[in-house]
């Protein structure tokens, strides 16, 4: 599997003189195609910041972050622009669906900005939604859904189209467990067609999704668990109480 | 895991005879619970002497009797459903005592500990879950085991969180024992704001 995403050496401070704070330091991390990685740790620890960067919404104070090989700091604002806009996906904790706009709207939204005809992208919306069981729910609007039905429709919207890096912080932070499970089993899923996936989360439950969980603490990668081989048996040694 | 319950609960169904019950008990615990045929003849035996369940003569000529629960069965079994597990004592728990005594032995980080037995919890709910993700929808009853068993090791891991955050606290507050090597790695935590 190639790596669809790298931090090297990466590096984040805000502020400067005695308020510095050092949000993240030397963080290496990459990220296969078809991998779910969850990042675990207590407030405070640099999850969010991670995420802000991998995704591209932040740029390091060093280091580097290369995207399918590529660095970003050899892209131009513009075709920085155009990864986020066609390759990349957001879900975030509250949703962030836009009010006035059916679901089937708000998921052909991002391809509707990237230039393609409104019409096709409202249908490759709906095709995304039926794909995750929500067709019933196209015409709707995001106030008329449950909260675990947002955010099916926030993923669907994430990995419309040609999206291979799919971001998400505490997801699941606002559904009970049964919605979480089910928006966690979709991210698993958008991951086993072929995405990386990169987690946010304080829910050990949630993380357990993850092909891999790393834990991050003031700032560091202070450990991993390794990647999963095989399937697997409640009856083999070592998994039973 | 109560074998003579379980056995109750699967004759309150209708009747059944030794080998079907005990091929019911594997298979509606997901197969977590093994169980042997001789297992299943003593706790029938014991259930009959007790007057919980009752043998009789089926139609046909099979040397094998079925067994069907009698009232007082039904009582005892509607009583033990609501009865509460024994949760009057904490038990002692392995890992709670791991820390407490990481706290206290020179030149152990208790951070280290506590995140080892936590890589440990979160790589055991993993499993847990991969198993879960590739159970068949239908069946429930794995589904509700598997369940338990996050539910458990997750219960771990927030004691965990709390403890560290914990002994975070009360480090700040109290300084450090001659010859302790708890604080040999360097303290990071104003440093860092989100």
């Amino acid at each position: 599997m190639t790596v669809a995403l790298e931090l090297r050496q990466v590096s984040k401070v805000y502020g400067a003189g005695p308020s510095e704070v050092h949000a993240l330091r030397e963080v290496d991390l990459a990220v296969r195609s078809g991998e779910l990685v969850a990042i675990m740790g207590p407030s405070g620890s640099g999850k969010s910041t991670l995420l802000t960067i991998a995704g591209t919404l932040e740029e390091p104070s060093s280091g580097e972050v290369r995207v399918a090989g590529t660095a970003l700091s050899s892209l131009s604002r513009n075709d920085r622009a155009r990864l986020r806009r066609r390759s990349i996906g957001y879900v975030f904790q509250d949703f962030n669906l836009l009010t006035g706009l059916t679901a089937a709207e708000n998921v052909g939204l991002p391809l509707e900005l990237d230039g393609v005809q409104v019409k096709i992208a409202r249908r490759i919306g709906l095709e995304a939604l039926e794909e995750l069981g929500l067709g019933d729910r196209a015409g709707h609007y995001p106030d008329d859904l449950s909260g675990g039905e947002r955010q099916r429709v926030a993923i669907a919207r994430a990995v419309v189209g040609d999206r291979h890096l799919l971001f998400a912080d505490e997801p699941t932070g606002a559904l009970d467990s049964v919605n979480g499970e089910s928006v966690m089993r979709l991210i698993h899923a958008a991951c086993q067609r072929g995405a990386a996936g990169v987690v946010v989360t304080h829910d050990a439950q949630m993380a357990a999704w993850a092909d891999r969980v790393v834990f991050l603490r003031d700032g560091h990668v202070v450990d991993q668990t390794p990647t999963p081989s095989g399937p697997e048996s409640l009856l083999e040694p070592g998994s039973r109480r | 895991m109560s074998v003579r319950h379980a056995v109750l609960a699967l004759l309150s169904e209708g009747p059944k005879y030794g080998l079907q019950l005990r091929q019911e008990f594997e298979t509606r615990t997901g197969e977590v619970w093994p169980l042997n045929v001789g297992q299943v003849y003593m706790t029938l035996q014991r259930l009959e002497r007790d007057g919980l369940v009752e043998s009789y003569n089926a139609e046909g000529d099979g040397t094998q009797k079925p067994f069907r629960i009698t009232p007082t069965g039904g009582g005892e079994l509607g009583e033990w459903l609501r009865t509460p597990p024994d949760t009057a004592s904490p038990p002692r728990d392995e890992l709670v005592i791991k820390v407490l005594a990481a706290v206290r032995v020179p030149g152990v980080d208790v951070h280290d500990v506590i995140q080892v037995h936590r890589r440990h919890r979160v790589e055991l709910m993993q499993r847990y879950t991969r198993l879960k993700a590739a159970t068949p929808e239908h069946d429930v009853g794995l589904a509700l085991i598997v369940d338990a068993e996050l539910f458990r090791i997750e219960a771990a891991i927030r004691w965990l969180d709390a403890a560290e955050a914990r002994l975070q606290q009360f480090s700040v507050a109290t300084p450090v024992r001659a010859g302790s090597a708890v604080s040999s790695r360097p303290r990071r935590d104003r440093e860092v704001g989100r």
